[in-house]
This record gives C-alpha cells, structure tokens and sequence, in this order.
C-alpha cells in the first residue's frame, strides 16, 4: 500500500462476519437467495410485494446478470437473505417431492410488462399435469390471435415452475416448444407431472 | 442511477471499511460504526450518483467513526469500567507499525482524519480532501503534519 504508515492488520474474517450481521439486520427493498432444485440453480428474489424472480442461474447471464436486472428494473437495495425465501425452497422442495401441485407464492410482477403478465396469470391457472397451448393462453389474456407474443412472454417468464410457463406447448403436436431454461428443463418437469412419460 | 445491487457494493468495500474503522476507533467498536455506515449507505445508495463508490462510503464511515468519538467524548467512560488487567509493559511499537494507530487516535483531529482516510482508507490527498471537506493542499499539510509529530513522539 505504502511504506510511511502501515494500514492495521485485520483478519478479514471479521470484516465477513460484520457484513454478515449488515445483511441479516437491513431492510433491503429487494431480498435474494440461490436455492438448489433437481433442475438446477434457481435464483430466487422476492420484494414486500412477493415473488420477483426465479431465474436459472445458467440462463439470463448467470447469477451477476440477474441480479444486475433486479437492481435496476425494481431496486439497488439488494441483498442476499436466504432466510426470507423461506417460503419459496419449501414449496419448491415439496413441489418436486411430489407433495405439491400449486404455489401460494404471491407473485411481484415488477420485471413484468402489463400484456405479459396477463399472459402469466393465464397460465397460472392451468393445473398440475395438464397443458396448454400458446393459443390457448394468448386468448385468455384476451388477445387470441396473439400467440406469438404469447409465446414472447411465456419464454420472458421471471418466474417460471411457480408459474408453469412449462406446461404450455405448441398448438397441434408441434413439438414441446423453447423454454426458459432449456428444453431439457421442460421436459424434466412435464415428466415430474406425469404429461411426459419416461 | 443504475447502481450495482448493494451485496456487490457491501461484498466489495467490507474489507476496506472494516480496516478503517478498526484504526480509527478501534476492535471494539469498530462493529456499530460498521453497522451504521452500510445503514446510510444503503439508505442513500439508490438516489445518489457514486462516480467513486470507494472513497465515498470511506467518507461516510469517516462521518459515523466522528460521530463515535464525539458521543464517547460526552460520556466519559467511568473508571470502574477499565480493567484490571494491566496494560503489557511498552508496547514499543518498532517503526510505524500497528499500535501506532492508537496514537493517531490522540493527534489533533484534522490531523487524525487526514493520516486515518490516507493510510487506513488507503485514499488519495484528493479524495482525502473531499472526504474532509478540505483543500487538497490543507489534507497533505495536515498528514505531513501528522505524522512528522508521531515521529516525535514515538522518537522519545
């Protein structure tokens, strides 16, 4: 650094440690955590409002990407408070241990455009081991010829599994259609649901 | 703005607070002044443009670490409160080395501040300045200062 005053030597497990306490205390407007899942890494950030975000962490950029979004689409004040997603890990454990089949997760729909999130609502409301088409959803957000930016919605999903864009799929066998995470990812979790066999 | 989320900020500067604020108001409460620096930190953080985010949240534990010796200067400590246990015969700091920052603590304030944010927060005279509020001429006068009277003093 320099040699006429040499800084105090600190070890900076304390430093750690202080800014541990900084982030179990604060009050940020927006709170995150990575949470492990059978179908990998999902960022998970949620504001007072609910749930934000659960990104694939090996999509959207990564975890730096996503949280990058978040500060300047919602807020800066972000911080990593695993404890507050409490609620999202165990629906999302019970989800995939085959003890789930609906989120009550109240959604923040602020990284969502207002035609998008109609979109999303719709397809909230299909249920568990059923599926849908892009069609389908684009009419129930009340624009049935809309499918295509439909489908720009659904693949925009900040949210997906809690709101299951995967069940939604090409009109007439069209094949499964894209997906957030990849299409293994869909696959995976139209086979959890039973949709898919194998 | 388009700041970075505040864990970066808070993950990036943690290391850079904390050794500041050990040696400007020591092990023990270096802990609250780190508290309350990363609290108004984040409370302006969203609304303030930050060209240079590491000498202003050094600035802003400079303030909090004045705050600290101003409130312990009106609540002195009672003399019950010291403990028994005897301080270790001179402590002969050989050089500048770390206990020295305890007799920095004892140098005339502008003095104290300017060696503190110069050589703890590792900031240029010019960021020095601005985080005093001072000319940059005025910050090296009193870090020369400064430290010409810790030689004295450590000399006898």
């Amino acid at each position: 650094m320099n040699d006429e005053l040499a800084p105090p030597t600190f070890d900076p497990a304390d430093a750690a440690a202080a800014a541990a306490r900084f982030t179990a205390t604060a009050e940020p407007d927006v709170s995150y955590a990575l949470i492990e899942s059978p179908v990998g890494t999902l960022v998970a950030a949620r504001t007072e409002v609910g749930l934000a975000c659960l990104s694939y962490s090996d999509h959207a950029g990564g975890v730096d990407a996503v949280l990058d979004a978040i500060s300047t689409r919602i807020s800066p004040r972000v911080l990593e408070k695993p404890a507050r997603l409490d609620d999202v890990r165990r629906e999302l454990d019970e989800y995939f241990e085959h003890r789930r089949t609906a989120f009550d997760l109240d959604i923040d729909w602020a990284l969502t455009s207002p035609f998008a999130e109609k979109v999303l609502r719709a397809t909230t409301a299909i249920p568990f081991g059923e599926i849908s088409t892009y069609a389908q959803v684009a009419a129930q957000a009340g624009n049935a010829k809309a499918s295509r930016a439909a489908g720009n919605a659904l693949s925009a999903n900040p949210v997906p599994i809690v709101v299951p864009c995967h069940r939604v799929l090409h009109t007439g066998g069209k094949g499964i259609g894209n997906y957030t995470g990849g299409v293994h990812r869909k696959e995976a979790l139209l086979r959890l649901e039973g949709v898919l066999l194998g | 703005m388009n700041q970075p989320p505040f864990q970066r900020f808070l993950d990036t500067h943690r290391e850079d607070v904390w050794r500041f604020l050990i040696a400007s108001v020591g092990r023990d409460a270096a802990d609250d002044c780190f508290q309350e620096t990363f609290i108004a930190a984040m409370r302006a953080y969203p609304t303030t443009r930050i060209d240079n985010p590491r000498a202003w949240v050094l600035t802003i534990a400079h303030r909090k670490a004045l705050d600290h010796h101003r409130a312990r200067a009106r609540r002195p400590v009672p003399v019950g409160a010291v403990p028994d246990v005897p301080a270790p015969d001179a402590p002969a700091p050989s050089g500048l080395g770390d206990g020295v920052w305890e007799r920095v603590g004892d140098l005339p304030p502008k003095q104290r501040a300017a060696l503190l944010l110069r050589f703890a927060g590792d900031l240029s005279h010019r960021e020095v300045a601005a985080a005093m509020g001072t000319s940059e001429e005025a910050a090296r006068r009193s870090a020369h200062e400064g430290l010409k009277r810790l030689r004295e003093e450590l000399a006898t």
